[in-house]
């Protein structure tokens, strides 16, 4: 029974007795297994062993340096840009090992997009921006293009704001805008989930909260998996949060869960505060 | 106790800012030598040549009577030269900096490379004449024309260039990089449609910067034995030829035979200064112009 044996992988690294509700009907769309990860001889991923749910704000937590960015820019293979990146264990997405060599990253990552924790706008028009992705995968028609900029647009939320000024450079936008034309941009490429870098800590509260309140309504159509170092932000938008620290997953459970009852002493610290 | 003694620094107050005037003084003249000594040299070459430049001046060819003597055939060579130096200079600098930059594994062969273009841009002209008369004139025989020396000019500029667009590849910043891979793009999708268009301002104005060294260059084309006699216009890359600063020499030369040479080469200097003059304006304007802020 799969809901069973799905139930189980959840169990073995939360607190046993509480299993999250509804993961029964939900498919899981990463499933990382035994991970390390060294850059050179500094350990940064030890076993880590995690499953996450279509549909469903994922949160990671933690302090500076415990892998959390790490873990997620291996999920789309972005940590292979650095040269000295040994990594072991299976990475599934849908039930394919991304790490082996004959998985094409380029066609990871168009199923996979990212937000960055700065705002990077291309220096183009808004327009050339979010139908870069389409383009690179070989859509040349105007037409086309043109629905989905303006899907994407809609879809971040953004549109209202730049529909008259497409063709201005995206330079010319709040921080905020940039990173919600960011998120368009990723959105433009179709994908499947949504990876998110940290992807407020660049803006001010209220650009902030238009970026959450965008992380629910997109919920509905991609599953996201947002690092975040903000503990407030994770308790509003997430639905299981995973507490990395040192490079190992200490708890990983029903956000409710993690922030009102957790189970190990280092999660209850740190989300008190008393470190990190 | 206080470690500094007001008394002493009072003292030794008028000792340093007279010190700082002398400091500011001489960082003053040195600027002034270099501007006094082109003042010079531009009022002489203007004085002795400017009366010499007219239209017959620039429209004739090469003749051995001063006053119908011109300098369309080496105006002519220049061009020629230059549509040869241009594109293998971009095609061979930017593809070697691409490699450099974006594909290269950073170690000791990369470290090697990139050693040895850092050294060959300081090697003197002169040797990279010798190895176009090796290579091309002769090893190729090609003989000396316009495809020979225009070669051999590439080849002395290219380190440049490739430093110029180097540089300006390793300005783009990674996010813009990280985007565009984020998004399933390849490299050279990446390199195509973000690298390039982004550091194309830094790339053109270290080439033109280059292309007008290439321009102002005697030394290796003299050595390629690129001919000060009486030649026919060029017609194309593979005519004989001469260019701006090899007649200037030529007629320096010469002007022990004939007094009126000296005027004609001061008139060629100005026109070549003013040739300069505008392909560094245009690097110029091109750098403020497309300069791209991150």
């Amino acid at each position: 029974m799969p809901a069973l044996a799905e139930n189980n992988k959840i169990q073995v690294f939360t607190s046993m007795e509480e299993a999250p509700k509804n993961v029964s009907t939900k498919k899981v769309v990463y499933d990382t297994k035994d991970l390390n990860l060294w850059y050179g001889d500094d350990h940064a991923l030890k076993n880590i062993n995690l499953s996450i749910y279509e549909n469903e704000v994922t949160a990671i937590i933690g302090p500076s340096g415990c892998g959390k960015s790490t873990y997620i820019k291996t999920l789309n293979r972005m940590v292979e840009l650095i040269p000295v990146v040994r990594i072991s264990g299976e990475i599934l997405y849908r039930e394919r090992n991304i790490l082996e060599r004959t998985y094409k990253v380029e066609d990871l990552r168009t199923k996979v997009g990212m937000v960055f924790q700065k705002p990077n706008p291309f220096p183009k028009s808004i327009y050339e921006n979010v139908a870069y992705g389409p383009k690179i995968h070989g859509i040349r028609d105007k037409k086309t293009l043109d629905e989905i900029v303006e899907k994407s647009l809609k879809g971040a939320a953004i549109w209202d704001e730049v529909k008259d000024r497409l063709n201005e450079n995206a330079y010319g936008l709040s921080g905020g805008q940039q990173q919600r034309l960011c998120i368009a941009r990723a959105l433009a490429i179709e994908p499947d989930v949504i990876l998110m870098d940290e992807p407020t800590s660049a803006l001010d509260p209220i650009s902030t909260l238009k970026v959450e309140e965008l992380v629910q309504e997109l919920k509905k159509d991609f599953s996201i998996i947002i690092v975040t170092h903000n503990m407030q932000q994770a308790a509003r938008i997430s639905d299981k949060t995973a507490f990395f620290l040192s490079g190992e997953v200490v708890e990983f459970a029903q956000t409710d869960k993690i922030f009102s009852n957790p189970s190990d002493k280092r999660t209850e610290d740190y989300i008190t505060g008393r470190f990190g | 106790m206080k470690y500094i003694d007001n008394n002493l620094v009072q003292k030794k107050m008028g000792s340093r800012l007279l010190r700082n005037k002398l400091a500011k003084l001489f960082f003053l003249l040195a600027t002034l030598f270099g501007l006094f000594v082109l003042v010079i040299l531009i009022y002489r070459v203007i004085r002795d040549g400017a009366a010499w430049i007219d239209f017959d001046f620039i429209n004739n060819k090469l003749s051995t009577d001063p006053e119908r003597a011109g300098i369309m055939g080496a105006i002519l060579g220049t061009l020629w030269l230059m549509l040869v130096v241009a594109p293998v200079t971009m095609i061979l600098g930017i593809g070697t900096a691409i490699y450099l930059e974006e594909y290269a594994k950073k170690g000791k062969l990369q470290a090697l490379i990139q050693t040895n273009i850092s050294n060959l841009a300081g090697v003197p002209s002169v040797v990279f004449g010798l190895l176009g008369l090796t290579v091309f004139v002769r090893g190729m025989d090609l003989g000396n024309i316009v495809l020979a020396g225009g070669l051999t000019m590439a080849l002395l500029v290219l380190p440049v260039v490739v430093v110029a667009a180097q540089e300006a590849i390793r300005a783009v910043p990674g996010f813009l990089r990280e985007a565009s891979y984020g998004m399933g793009a390849t490299k050279w999708q990446t390199i195509k449609n973000v690298v390039l268009p982004a550091s194309l301002p830094g790339i053109l104005t270290g080439t033109i910067l280059a292309l007008s060294r290439a321009i102002g260059e005697t030394a290796p084309l003299v050595v390629i034995g690129i001919p000060a006699l009486l030649i026919p216009l060029p017609d194309g890359v593979f005519d004989k030829f001469t260019i701006l600063p090899v007649q200037i020499y030529y007629w320096t030369l010469d002007s022990a035979l004939v007094a009126e040479y000296t005027n004609l080469a001061a008139a060629t200097i100005v026109i070549l200064l003013v040739v300069l003059f505008l392909m560094n304006s245009v690097a110029i304007f091109i750098r403020n112009k497309f300069q791209q802020r991150f």
